[in-house]
């Protein structure tokens, strides 16, 4: 048997055996997470968290090919909309479904505000006037201190309840965001799929020809950029909810830069690229937390090395969710 | 008045020539790889350290005078950071040179990171006092002051970016570097050692930019390892913002960005009656460039690409 023949007749079922690891991993994980102590709960949340932002901004980076260094924004926007409108801040105290839909809007809104000045430029232009919105954002909550605070933030915001159940615990917020991450995911996933998901990819690919064959590139970047906002707006609101304090120095370029490289590392344009690298970015700084500055050390030097190995990424964009649900029934 | 309106000018022109240093490292890394290298702010702040390093070992073992240490120093620092520059662009981003556009950007972006916590490591994370490089005099021109250092910082920059137009526009190198900028593929045919060009301008922008850092630390007299970042994002939208990729671009954008600043500073509070306080100045800067870039969407001198140019495609 040729080596060609060996991998081949081994490879199906190796990497069925993969999928279903992966798959028993991830349920492992989250059966156990609700009897872990409090602060793993704390950290999952926020891998979760960063889970929802990379989803959002993957729309824009992943699928559309725009780098967008601003994306930041719309997660203040969202965190803010919980802090202002379930706060003694401006005394008003409004549910929180109601505020989430609030956030969900305004993130569009924002989203399509930004959207219209850009899409004109070409990429590198594009990146920084994203980032420059993005600072924009920040400074003008880091002063507007009558509205938000200014540089203290704003404290005390209400506790988090849907229909009657309270949602305070880390492990609520858990459940929570575990739905919301899987529905994110499931949205953009089906997005993707869908026709405007290959609009996107058309743009992605070659604008002139997108435009050639009836696009209309406009409209479907506007899009993108929306339903991108839309998702990190929701990540915002939540946040405010479960940390229930928000200041300025959560939403930093840094944040934002943060959110790309997850992307990048992992595997552009695909979910389950977004898990990796969320994994190794916000976890691995936490699990070598005893080494200080060294452990920022070598995520950078990590970056570099996993960039260069795996230029597309841990996952390839092609491993999709998808493929590894049919890996596992076999097909 | 007259007396404040020159004092401004001139620290706008100061400001304005360390930015120019800087954005001139973006811009032509950006002319012949089209990569915005996110670690260029970091050459900045190393170019700093290195000399404090420098210095201190000169003025401390071996005993050198003064003012020729300083000039030493100076040299010194540029030069080690400007082959640390070629350095980091063989091991970080040459193996990435025909992967995805994005790739070597995060891959610079992991060098900013490694070498701000490596500055940590080795330094401290704390601000550290940086020597002057000149001899402080005032002078009273008119009723403004100006110090002896802005006219030495102003001297410095003019002489290192004449001696950058020479060498892109008057020498055999600098007609390799254009050729490189113009058609890398066309370059390579016509036998041109394309990495070597590449190397050439990792080594100007870094000695660029340490240039920069060290007269940047010696006006303000303090040095830190954060320090690249936000210079880097000033220095950068004024690459932008003069049309990234265009030399003399770079230079217009920075002394721009530098006198919008310095002016928003002064003027923002009267003329909005103190609804608008200095503190939106970065606000004021990034809105002229989401203005100058919306009627000119390649900036300010930049070549006219339109969003149906070549390079657009296979962006990321």
């Amino acid at each position: 048997m040729s080596v060609a023949e060996t991998l081949a007749a081994v490879r199906p079922r190796s990497s069925r055996a993969v999928a279903f690891l992966v798959f028993a991993i991830a349920i492992a994980l989250i059966a156990a997470t609700p009897f872990l102590p409090n602060y793993y709960i704390r950290v999952i949340d926020s891998l979760l968290i960063y889970i929802l932002l990379g989803i959002g901004l993957n729309i824009v980076i992943g699928y559309t090919g725009l780098l967008d260094l601003g994306f930041v924004a719309f997660y203040a926007v969202g965190a803010y909309s919980y802090a202002l409108l379930a706060s003694p801040q401006l005394d008003l105290h409004l549910p929180f479904l109601l505020i989430l839909l609030v956030a969900a809007c305004l993130g569009a809104i924002t989203g399509i505000l930004l959207g219209i000045p850009v899409l004109r430029l070409r990429g590198d232009y594009l990146a920084i006037v994203t980032l420059g919105f993005g600072e924009i954002v920040r400074i003008i909550i880091n002063n507007l201190d009558w509205l938000t605070g200014g540089p203290k933030g704003i404290a005390r915001l209400d506790k988090a309840s849907i229909l009657g159940i309270q949602i305070a615990r880390p492990v609520d917020f858990f459940w929570l965001l575990l739905v919301v991450v899987l529905l994110a995911g499931l949205v953009a996933w089906r997005l993707e799929r869908s026709i405007l998901g290959k609009a996107w990819a058309a743009i992605r690919e070659d604008q002139d020809a997108a435009r050639g064959i009836g696009i209309n590139t406009t409209n479907a970047k506007l899009a993108a950029f929306a339903t991108s906002a839309t998702i990190g707006s929701i990540a915002g609101a939540i946040f405010g909810a479960s940390q229930r304090f928000v200041s300025p120095e959560s939403f930093t370029l840094q944040e934002s830069v943060l959110i790309v490289l997850m992307i990048v590392v992992g595997g552009i344009g695909n979910i389950l690229g977004i898990v990796a690298g969320a994994a190794i970015l916000i976890l691995l700084p936490e699990v070598l937390r005893e080494f200080a500055e060294w452990r920022i050390l070598f995520l950078g030097l990590l970056m570099i090395f996993l960039i260069i190995v795996r230029p597309a990424g841990i996952v390839p964009r092609s491993f999709g969710p998808d493929k590894l649900i049919r890996r596992l029934i076999g097909k | 008045m007259l007396g404040n309106l020159i004092q401004q000018t001139v620290n706008a022109l100061t400001i304005g020539s360390i930015y120019a240093l800087i954005a001139l490292g973006y811009t032509m890394v950006y002319g012949v790889l089209r990569m915005i290298n996110f670690a260029h702010g970091e050459m900045f702040m190393l170019g700093a350290y290195v000399a404090f390093l420098v210095l201190s070992m000169l003025v401390g073992d071996v005993g050198m005078a003064g003012a020729i240490a300083l000039t030493v120093a100076f040299l010194v620092a540029i030069f080690l950071v400007g082959f640390i520059g070629v350095g980091i662009e063989r091991v970080a981003y040459k193996p990435l040179r025909n992967s995805t556009r994005l790739a070597p950007m995060l891959s610079s972006l992991g060098v900013s990171l490694s070498l701000v916590t490596g500055i940590q490591i080795l330094a401290g994370p704390q601000p550290v006092a940086f020597p002057s490089f000149f001899p402080v005099v005032r002078y009273e021109v008119m009723g403004g002051t100006i110090t002896s250092m802005q006219i030495g910082i102003l001297v410095a920059a003019f002489v290192l970016m004449f001696g950058l137009y020479f060498l892109v526009n008057r020498s055999r190198i600098g007609i390799i570097v254009r050729a490189v900028s113009e058609s890398r593929p066309t370059a390579q045919l016509l036998g041109i050692n394309v990495n070597g060009a590449i190397s050439m301008v990792f080594f100007v922008g870094p000695l660029l930019g340490a240039a920069g850092g060290i007269l940047y630390a010696s006006y303000y007299g303090i040095m830190s390892p954060s320090m690249g970042a936000v210079i880097g994002l000033k220095a950068f939208t004024a690459a932008i913002l003069g049309g990234i990729g265009s030399i003399p671009g770079a230079m217009l954008g920075a002394f721009i960005l530098a006198f919008v600043e310095v002016g928003g500073t002064a003027l923002l509070p009267i003329v909005t009656h103190g609804v608008l306080g200095t503190e939106y100045r970065d606000v004021l800067t990034f809105a002229i460039l989401i203005l100058v870039l919306l009627v000119r969407p390649a900036g300010i001198l930049g070549e006219a690409v339109s969003e149906e140019s070549i390079v657009y495609k296979r962006e990321f």
